[in-house]
């Protein structure tokens, strides 16, 4: 079990944190993972084959999470795999075997929210650590003392907690806190919405959600349409959560895991986002006195975003302004086109796998780790027999691009859109 | 001879009580909104108190719900409450948080408890899970099939509790939903803004999707949040046999959003199928007048169906 916050007094009385936070991104896939290690996470959770929530996303064979799990010890990060179904009687036969997989993997933690599932962990895998996930809807400290009393190091609160209600939690409960602070989020508390079940039958609380909270809707009194025809319908959907601008709140409060959603998120959306927390991150604890938010940090933010960003519930409950009532703006402004493989320091040319169609005289900016960036106009561009193409259209196909500044492998290229 | 399961309802007051113990209900669930969640009335301790009396009187039990989300605030109350609950002589407490085990086990050591987690009570593992820490009943999520709930009973100790019929819960937000929409649309429609619109229950607010013109959702607000509940009505009477057959302990009937009288009638109706199935079980034969006289008082925008009892689901 690792320690939880270790925390000072300083003589105003705010509490002075001594240890950093954790910073968890989601992983859809094993490059997914490689590149939120190397942004900058310090652990990265998965989904395997069974028992996970995103049945369709790309999830890990137990030869994948090795190799993930060799790439992130070399950056000193941890692989979690999230087992968070509520498991029906049929899925109970086969998770021992499951379990004692994950553990054989060198998987660091499961997060799991079925207490059998979390029972049988502790029997049979004693060297994974239980995380209790956040589909418990876990909102007060005598569940979290609970979970803590059955041998749980760490709790992921629901959604719907506030900063002050955190902070009274971490002083009952001497336990590890994780917290979503970016991504989407369900509007309903987690773990009690059926309306994918009643909508199209496939069961929301195991991987089957087909979002029916973000549809569309009439509202009715008495076979009376409420509102105007032309008005825009009624919807649960929800902003997306972006916490970037409450670091300090956060790590005040005493968070010990600030998590990133989204494991069918793109490539370009977990390093950007890893990518932008990191520096915050960093930056507050080498100098909390002096902290300053840094703009480039929530313009990166605005990058890869696909809906508008708001704070849940961390300082008010959700107002009107907090859902997404007009027609979704779904295409970031930004989009992913390529990724450094090579550099070459004399010719000042890289090679970049083609990840999305770019051509010369298109604006890109190069970024990698710790806010490294330039922007330029593609010039020249070549395939590796030195052939000059007018345009980049091949999906994986390696590209040689004279780059204004030094480049990296696993830095990445984007391009503006509009 | 096996033991009659219980008929369990809910119930808006005193006075609905009486009139669903002469209907044949012999079990209740009430309590108050800060606790429980989705009840037709309040009752507080005192009114939870005479519920106990009454009851009792006619050889019937009473239920607390004590099943809410609950945040710190509520939690630094429950010592109290739960000391009061006992106090006033229930036969049990329903629970999903926990936080409220935590508190039963040091303020009320010999109180039943009835696990509910609503959606998320799903397997018998889990189950008999909170049974080795003390609950004494295991109440079924909604969605599981026939196949499941029998597979339930066989593998657990605990009562079983089933919900036999009306409607259920299908999503629960924390987030003042209705409020929310209306404060967006008076931004364009001033006029709006006139028109008290709170969402509680009674204003009888429901949803239609788009692509399922004929599939009405209910939708109201309260201090617990936003709720929206299925369209259509859950009534297992025709299939009652099939969970007589393996004993289940407890059959649960929905009243919420429906009128005593209907609710009376329901009652009626299963009490007739379980007494009539109880007093002979080889001979019994579903009587298609019990389902007529639930149907005389079905609202005909709301069909009556299985649930989920005989549906494969996908994910």
């Amino acid at each position: 079990m690792t320690s939880t916050t270790k925390v000072a007094h300083r003589y105003n009385g705010k509490r002075n944190r001594l240890d950093k936070p954790e910073l968890l991104a989601p992983a859809g896939n094993l490059e997914k993972l490689k590149f939120a290690v190397h942004y900058g996470a310090d652990a990265v959770y998965i989904g395997g084959q069974k028992y996970g929530l995103r049945s369709n996303a790309d999830n890990f064979s137990f030869e994948e999470m090795k190799e993930g799990v060799e790439f992130a010890k070399k950056y000193g990060a941890k692989v979690f795999v999230a087992t968070n179904i509520y498991a029906h009687n049929e899925d109970i036969a086969g998770l021992e075997e499951y379990l004692r997989e994950l553990e054989n993997a060198g998987i660091a933690a499961i997060i799991a929210a079925d207490p059998i599932i979390i029972e049988t962990a502790q029997r049979v895998a004693p060297k994974l650590e239980v995380h209790l996930s956040t589909q418990q809807s876990t909102m007060n400290w005598q569940a979290v003392k609970f979970w803590k009393d059955e041998g749980l190091p760490r709790v992921v609160l629901a959604r719907e907690v506030s900063m002050g209600e955190i902070q009274e939690i971490k002083e009952h409960v001497d336990i590890e806190i994780e917290a979503f602070i970016h991504g989407a989020m369900c509007s309903s508390y987690s773990g009690r919405c059926v309306l994918s079940n009643h909508f199209t039958d496939r069961d929301s609380n195991r991987g089957g959600c087909c979002q029916s909270c973000r549809w569309k809707y009439d509202i009715y009194e008495d076979d009376i349409q409420m509102v105007g025809m032309d008005a825009d319908k009624f919807t649960m959907g929800s902003k997306d959560l972006c916490m970037l601008e409450s670091i300090p709140d956060l790590i005040d409060v005493g968070v010990d895991s600030f998590k990133i959603e989204g494991r069918m998120k793109s490539l370009h959306y977990v390093a950007t986002v890893v990518n932008a927390y990191r520096q915050a991150i960093d930056s507050y604890m080498a100098d909390p006195e002096n902290y300053v938010l840094k703009q480039e940090w929530l313009d990166d933010i605005q990058k890869a975003a696909n809906r508008p960003l708001n704070t849940g519930f961390f300082y008010d409950t959700p107002g009107s302004e907090d859902h997404i009532y007009t027609p979704e703006d779904k295409a970031a402004p930004y989009d992913f086109a390529g990724v450094v493989i090579s550099y070459n320091e004399s010719t000042g040319e890289a090679v970049v796998q083609q990840r999305n169609h770019f051509k010369p005289g298109q604006e890109v900016e190069f970024f990698g780790p710790n806010g490294t960036f330039f922007k330029q106009v593609v010039g020249e561009i070549k395939d590796e027999g030195g052939n000059v193409l007018d345009a980049a259209r091949h999906p994986l196909q390696y590209i040689v691009i004279k780059t204004d500044g030094p480049v990296k492998p696993m830095d990445m290229m984007r391009k503006k859109v509009r | 001879m096996a033991t009659k399961p219980e008929l369990l309802i809910d119930a808006a007051s005193l006075a609905d009580m009486e009139r669903l113990i002469a209907a044949g209900a012999n079990a209740f669930v009430v309590g108050e909104s800060r606790y429980g969640m989705r009840l037709p009335g309040e009752f507080d301790l005192p009114m939870i108190a005479e519920a106990v009396k009454l009851a009792h009187l006619h050889d019937v039990k009473v239920y607390a719900a004590v099943n809410n989300v609950m945040d710190n605030a509520t939690v630094d109350t429950l010592p109290s409450y739960i000391r009061g609950l006992a106090q006033a002589g229930v036969d049990g407490i329903i629970f999903g948080d926990p936080a409220v085990l935590m508190v039963a086990r040091i303020e009320a050591p010999g109180l039943k408890l009835h696990w509910n987690a609503e959606m998320t009570s799903t397997n018998y593992a889990t189950a008999n899970y909170w049974g080795r820490r003390g609950a004494t009943r295991f109440i079924l999520a909604r969605e599981l099939n026939m196949d499941q709930v029998l597979d339930a009973k066989a593998n657990t100790e605990l009562e079983v509790q089933v919900q036999v019929h009306g409607l259920t819960n299908i999503y629960h937000s924390k987030r003042p939903l209705v409020h929310n929409y209306f404060d967006h649309q008076a931004k364009d429609q001033p006029e709006l803004s006139d028109i008290p619109i709170h969402g509680k229950i009674e204003d009888g607010l429901y949803l239609v999707e788009t692509e399922r013109p004929d599939e009405r959702y209910p939708i109201y607000e309260d201090a617990n949040g936003t709720h929206i509940m299925s369209s259509d009505d859950l009534c297992m009477i025709e299939n009652l046999h099939e969970l007589m057959e393996v004993n289940i302990d407890s059959f649960r009937i929905e009243g919420l959003l429906k009128s005593i009288a209907y609710n009376e009638a329901v009652v009626r109706a299963y009490r007739a199928a379980i007494d009539a199935y109880y007093a002979d079980p080889e001979g019994y034969e579903f009587n298609e007048e019990w389902l007529d006289s639930i149907r005389e008082l079905q609202d005909p925008s709301r069909e009556l169906s299985y649930g989920f009892f005989y549906k494969e689901q996908v994910y």
